[in-house]
């Protein structure tokens, strides 16, 4: 039997903001366990939430982001639970009036496009952080409890964990790009709750679906939807039902547990919050918001290939977050060649941030110094051997490129008045490689290069020392 | 009629639970409550749209700027059981959501 994947997405995303989602208090990541908390987070008597007005514009920005209506008219409810990750016992959150709806992220897998839909965006508030100790007491953290969140609800569009990581992938890329969020998955700024059902080909009706919960990387994810997918069909074939479940992947076996069995559907009784008054968003207001979106990676990628004649993958790359994008951009607009300016900053750029763990703006590095490195090397005024040596200069310190290479005196032999003696001089040392080269050894010609070099302590221009060697070689 | 199975329910939601005795009497007086509160049913309400709000405010925003806190230890005053900052509670492990 051939079975079908339907994947739906719930995906929470921490909005980055300087305090609450409904109260003043401060949000920073790791501070001291209740130190940012209010008494509007504890939920104390007497006490009145307000609306953030910077969280639900960045709200707005994930909408628009990701090609959804935004609702003229919402208002939020109160979700009812008790559980002490939530001292007022409800959750604040919109229900019947998203923020926005209609929305799709376009992903491409083996080569396809396609469109994933998304039904939903809404506000909420985060809740605080339980940690279940062996002493029959959990210890609860409220300082994340009123955090901003925008979850973001897919439609049932996604149909292999391939694509459920394509969408993840892009919908974070998407979201970094308008700023409103960190979108770190090892952080939680960015969580993930998945829900998979499988049915046999041509059959009208989805299969009983299954949870997955805590999968805090896209690898994760998609490994975790592929082995449920294999424990459904396995169920499947062996003539069994699959349960309604709530189920966590275990990364050493590589197959889902469960967790526990779902009884009964959700009750949380929702009502409108009579705390806070509705919101009424005006289309000058969408504007406003919408004109100060950048420019998202699907068109940059567009541009990078079409008028700066970019591979592909370099676009690809380059495009990765927003601050990469805007540094090249920037390294472009200061006079670096796109092609360079590209080669630099996937791979020198790179390979020093994963080594040393950093991001882009942690560096000393800036687009004026990098193209200005750029420069000397197409102008021939440092070898590209000598740049390396730059690089990391102007990467670790605000070094001028061009004031440290003269003040260093690493500027590249070019001048054939200089250079001619010192090859002549290399050639009358060395007359066992001259008979070598005339006898078409070519190793003779590397290593008469090498003593150049020596000779000018590695800042004779290579270009331009092989021509003047092959020249003088020619003469004896 | 409000059933005890109901009760029951809403006792669960709330994580309280009850006796056969408790749950009687609270299902008599949920009931009485119900009852009391369905009175409004007899107002026609044809074409009277939903109010979810008694005021006619509406787009009460603050603008994100951080305030100070509540003093930790302030707070921890009210609450019964606390370990190194963090509020003591007796363990929950499953969580409804």
């Amino acid at each position: 039997m051939n079975f079908e994947t339907t994947i739906g997405l719930e995906v929470h995303i921490e909005l980055k903001t300087k305090s609450k989602m409904f109260s003043p208090s401060p949000v920073t990541y790791g501070a001291e366990p209740n130190t940012e908390t209010n008494v509007i987070d504890w939920g104390y008597p007497g006490t009145l939430p307000t609306i953030n007005k910077g969280a639900y514009e960045l709200g707005m920005k994930v909408a628009l982001a990701l090609h959804a209506d935004i609702a003229h008219y919402t208002h939020f409810d109160r979700k009812n639970y008790f559980y002490p990750d939530n001292p007022k016992a409800y959750q604040i959150t919109q229900s019947e009036f998203p923020l926005g709806s209609n929305g799709y992220v376009e992903i491409e897998v083996d080569g396809h496009t396609k469109k994933i839909g998304i039904k939903e965006l809404h506000i909420e508030e985060d809740a605080g952080k339980n940690t279940h100790g062996n002493d029959g007491y959990s210890y609860v953290d409220l300082n994340r409890q009123g955090t901003p969140l925008v979850e973001i609800v897919s439609e049932p569009d996604i149909a292999s964990p391939e694509e459920a990581y394509a969408y993840l992938d892009k919908l974070r890329q998407m979201v970094q790009f308008t700023g409103a969020s960190d979108v770190k998955m090892e952080e939680g700024s960015m969580r993930v709750d998945s829900n998979l059902s499988i049915r046999p080909i041509g059959q009208k009706e989805y299969g009983v679906k299954t949870e997955l919960k805590n999968l805090n990387s896209l690898v994760k994810v998609r490994d975790g939807l592929t082995a449920e997918r294999k424990r459904q069909e396995e169920v499947l074939m062996a003539g069994g039902e699959v349960r309604p479940e709530t189920r966590r992947f275990n990364i050493d076996t590589g197959k889902t547990e469960l967790l526990r069995v779902k009884e009964g559907a959700d009750d949380y009784r929702y009502f409108p919050e009579p705390d806070l008054p509705p919101m009424r968003i005006s289309d000058d207001w969408i504007k406003a918001v919408a004109d100060h979106l950048p420019e998202m990676p699907d068109k940059r990628r567009k541009r990078y290939v079409e008028e700066m004649g970019l591979p592909a993958y370099d676009a690809g790359v380059l495009t990765d977050t927003k601050e990469m994008s805007d540094f090249f951009e920037a390294t472009v607009a200061d006079g670096a060649d796109p092609k360079q300016a590209s080669n630099w900053l996937m791979g020198e750029v790179n390979a020093y941030l994963n080594a040393n763990k950093l991001e882009l703006p942690d560096t000393k590095l800036t687009p004026a110094h990098l193209a200005g490195m750029i420069k000397l090397i197409s102008d021939g005024t440092i070898s590209s051997k000598i740049a390396k040596k730059v690089f990391q200069e102007i990467i670790k310190n605000d070094t001028d490129p061009k004031q440290w290479v003269e003040a260093k005196g690493l500027v590249q032999l070019s001048d054939p008045a200089k250079l001619t003696p010192i090859i002549t001089e290399v050639l009358d040392n060395n007359p066992d490689s001259i008979t070598s080269f005339k006898n078409g050894k070519d190793h003779a010609l590397g290593f008469l290069v090498g003593q150049i070099m020596k000779q000018t302590h590695g800042k004779a221009n290579p270009k331009v020392v092989n021509k003047l060697l092959l020249a003088e070689l020619d003469k004896r | 009629m409000v059933s005890k199975a109901q009760i029951k329910h809403v006792a669960e939601l709330a994580r309280l639970s009850f006796s056969d005795e408790e749950l009687d009497h609270f299902t008599e007086q949920f009931d009485n409550i119900i009852d009391m509160v369905e009175q409004l049913n007899s107002v026609d309400t044809t074409d009277v749209p939903v109010m979810t709000q008694v005021t006619d405010l509406v787009n009460v925003l603050r603008d994100d700027v951080a305030q100070k806190p509540t003093p930790r230890a302030e707070l921890m005053e009210n609450v019964p059981e606390s370990a190194d900052g963090l509020i003591k509670v007796p363990a929950i492990m499953e969580k409804e959501d």
